[in-house]
């Protein structure tokens, strides 16, 4: 089941430098959406607001309807599930023990169970992999078992840090695939963090483009690509179509 | 024979540091231990770690025993400050002791120089004194007078016809002098001299107490600074310069005695007594040779001796048949063999104090590190606090614990409990602290709480570090614990204190040979259980072989 995210009128600093400025966003249940922008831009810091990694100073911050201050942040996270860019395995723990993290914090009674099914939606089977440490995979199942604890659990919204930037191209391609497959199996509500436009418009249904702290633009790749509300956006779109006709020559 | 009949005056701030780490300390459990242990006990003798305390205190005790008493020997005792100290707070009940030392190192009291010259008279000054200020009451004076010995070879005493102190300072800009560095920066040593007397050697050579007998002999130095009854005098024909200006305070040696033996067994006090003027110069440097140069047993030395004076018939002390056959001539293998009982009994007792120290540091240390990474604000100054501890030295440290603690293995083990809290405490700090940061946030994100990642995340990933705090802990704890002679408790720093003071390098070695041997075993010992406690991923590489195929960490990505 999937849920709702809103933020309205959120601003934050990081001592002097304004890093969210204003902003306010609807993210309906179950849609897939892409926080796209340089760094620096507020899009991270964005994303950590709806799991309470950042408190912000100002504003509101919605999860499923409900202000994200009404729970302690640990309950607020064990329902939500979260990648970031190292993947962050304990290195530890074996892979099925790591995939059932958030299942075992939720005391849930098959929780073994459920972290084997996650793996498999990754298309990792706990036969081979489950036993094995995080040290022993390459750095793409390394973050496919990332993506297999966030979703472990069945939590209604995935939030994703850049979980594909540290990964070379072919990895990478599996690891889109495996988040292809997830969100086709399961009715969960996506926000992913990026840098990469085309990625963007690859996994997500709408793409928000930032730039300082703002929101620039917010739509549809087909929007962006044929109204760019601004210069930064219509620069961004042909940086990116520029990489890509390389490739075609 | 050793730079460590004076005591050395410790400063103020490092002496209050030290009270009030052994007052947090004193609510401590190893108090009642001692408490117990003071009920009905035997008469405590003490020693100072040079050769003549050892035999002064060796007839002491045998005096004693031939009359009854039991007694508990504790020789070699740090110095003045610890012997003194724990004299005065009853831990001990006697010990010899000398007026000079008393006058200067433990009153401060300066004397006009007539006075000075007069033995009677500075034992008479310093008896009353010590009653007056301690309590404690000096039995009347052995008979000697173990005094600084300017000493020369007989052919410099020749050749520049040196006879006093005076003709020694006329002569001064030939010679090279080897004093020892406690003599050099004393009043009562150098300095005075170069006042009184006008010496100014040609050159000063600071010389450790063992070798500056083979440096004059040798003919590296000229002039070396002696106590008048050591053995080593008459080895190499030396000739003590007479100190014409009675410069130097007498230094007549007596028992010391403590206050609750004065008042709780006059019986023994009276066989003390027995003593009394008994030992004359002469005597007492041939039994300091039969020691320190001919390797005698202390306690045969201490026995034919008292047999002579008719103090003890024909009985002989406990103890005296166990011991090694003596003389140099046997080899050192065989002399170790010859004490193997003794030294696995050391052996033993040197591993309880450090097993028992380590143990309650560790469980002092890695909670209180662990804590400390929740409270980061203040985790470097306390750090740095225990840290300080490590500053103290460790004499300085026992010397501190005695009004509180006592002689013996109490304050021996808190002062090894409190060096071995810092290396703990810093790795287990820097473990947790430093812990994989992503695993961390990561755990974090999902709905940790702080204390699920403590236990979960940074305590098994800094297991490592941590131990490798506990194992630096242990090796020093091993190499400290040897310092534990200095305060009677026992272990393999006995014959280490022991041999130095009786120039014994056999002695030495049988101590300091199997206390590093120990200190490899425990850090051996140790090293197996870090490998059982490395967090599982690590250790996974012993196992893999044997229950896996083909490593999948090479297993191309699919």
């Amino acid at each position: 089941m999937s849920i709702s995210l809103a933020a309205r009128n959120v601003s934050h600093r990081f001592g002097n430098v304004v890093a969210l400025d204003d902003v306010s966003i609807e993210i309906p249940a179950g849609r897939a959406t892409a926080l796209v922008g340089e760094s620096g831009s507020g899009k991270t810091t964005l994303l950590r607001c709806f799991n309470r990694l950042v408190e912000p100073e100002r504003g509101q911050v919605m999860v499923g309807g409900e202000d994200v201050r009404t729970q302690s942040p640990a309950s607020l996270r064990r329902g939500i599930g979260y990648v970031q860019q190292h993947g962050g395995l304990l290195p530890h723990w074996r892979i099925l023990r790591n995939v059932a993290l958030v299942p075992t914090l939720q005391h849930m009674p098959d929780s073994t169970d459920a972290a084997r099914r996650a793996l498999e939606l990754v298309g990792l089977p706990s036969t081979q992999f489950g036993s094995r440490f995080p040290h022993e995979l390459s750095g793409g199942q390394r973050q496919r078992v990332a993506l297999a604890r966030s979703i472990a659990a069945r939590p209604g919204v995935i939030l994703l840090d850049e979980p594909f930037g540290a990964l070379d191209a072919i990895s990478r391609a599996e690891l889109q695939e495996s988040f292809d497959n997830l969100r086709r199996d399961l009715t969960v509500t996506t926000l992913l963090v990026t840098h990469d436009l085309a990625e963007a418009g690859r996994l997500a249904e709408e793409v928000v483009v930032m730039r300082k702290g703002r929101i620039e633009q917010r739509g549809s790749m087909r929007d962006l690509i044929h109204a760019p509300a601004t210069d930064y956006v219509a620069r961004l779109i042909e940086r990116a179509r520029a990489g890509l006709e390389a490739l075609r020559a | 024979m050793t730079g460590t009949r004076h005591r050395v005056r410790v400063n103020t701030p490092q002496r209050i540091c030290a009270l009030l780490i052994a007052t947090m300390i004193i609510s401590g459990t190893t108090t009642s231990a001692l408490t117990a242990q003071r009920e009905n006990r035997p008469v405590v003798v003490a020693s100072k770690p040079f050769g003549e305390s050892y035999l002064l205190a060796e007839m002491f005790s045998q005096v004693l025993e031939s009359r009854g008493f039991s007694v508990d020997r504790k020789p070699g005792l740090g110095a003045t400050e610890i012997a003194f100290g724990a004299l005065r707070t009853n831990a001990i009940d006697a010990y010899p002791e000398y007026t000079g030392t008393g006058l200067i190192a433990i009153l401060h009291d300066t004397l006009p120089d007539s006075v000075t010259a007069d033995p009677r008279a500075v034992f008479a000054h310093v008896a009353r004194r010590f009653v007056d200020l301690y309590h404690v009451r000096w039995l009347p004076p052995l008979g000697f007078q173990n005094t600084y010995a300017i000493a020369v070879t007989r052919s410099t005493a020749s050749r520049y016809h040196l006879r006093t102190l005076s003709d020694l300072a006329r002569e001064g800009s030939h010679l090279t002098a080897g004093f020892t560095a406690d003599f050099i920066g004393r009043n009562d040593g150098l300095v005075g001299l170069a006042r009184v007397y006008g010496l100014k050697p040609r050159a000063v050579r600071p010389l450790a107490p063992a070798v500056k007998y083979q440096a004059l002999a040798s003919g590296a130095v000229d002039v070396i600074d002696g106590y008048s009854t050591d053995g080593l005098l008459a080895r190499y024909d030396l000739v003590t310069l007479i100190d014409d200006k009675h410069f130097f305070p007498p230094y007549e040696a007596a028992a010391l005695i403590s206050n609750r033996l004065d008042t709780e067994a006059p019986g023994a006090v009276a066989a003390l007594t027995l003593l009394s003027g008994r030992l004359d110069e002469k005597t007492m440097r041939q039994l300091n040779r039969r020691v320190e140069v001919d390797g005698e047993d202390v306690k045969k030395v201490a026995s034919d001796e008292l047999a002579a004076l008719g103090l003890t018939g024909v009985t002989r002390a406990k103890g005296s048949i166990q011991d090694a056959p003596s003389g140099q001539q046997s080899g050192f293998l065989r002399y170790l063999w010859d004490r193997r009982a003794t030294i696995a009994e050391l052996t033993m007792r040197h591993l309880e104090l450090v097993a028992v120290a380590l143990f309650a540091a560790v469980i002092i240390a890695v909670p209180l590190g662990l804590g400390l990474e929740r409270t980061r604000r203040i985790a470097e100054p306390t750090i740095g606090g225990l840290g300080v501890l490590q500053t103290i030295p460790s004499i300085a440290l026992l010397a501190f614990m005695i009004p509180f603690l006592g002689v013996g293995v109490a304050p021996a083990l808190v002062a090894l409990w409190l060096y071995a809290l810092y290396p703990i405490a810093r790795g287990t700090y820097t473990g947790v602290r430093d812990a994989d940061p992503d695993a961390v946030a990561a755990a974090e994100a999902l709905g940790t709480t702080p204390t699920q990642r403590l236990l979960w995340v940074r305590l098994p990933l800094a297991a490592p570090v941590i131990m490798a705090g506990i194992r630096t802990a242990a090796v020093i704890t091993v190499g400290a614990a040897t310092l534990a002679a200095f305060i009677g408790a026992g272990g393999l720093g006995e014959p280490i204190v022991a041999g130095l003071a009786l120039a014994d390098t056999r002695m030495i070695l049988s101590g300091a040979l199997p206390a590093a041997v120990l200190a490899l075993a425990v850090d051996g010992v140790l090293a197996i259980v870090e490998r059982l406690v490395a967090p599982a991923h690590r250790r996974k590489r012993f196992r893999r072989s044997q229950t896996e195929g083909p490593d999948p960490a090479i297993t191309p990505a699919v």
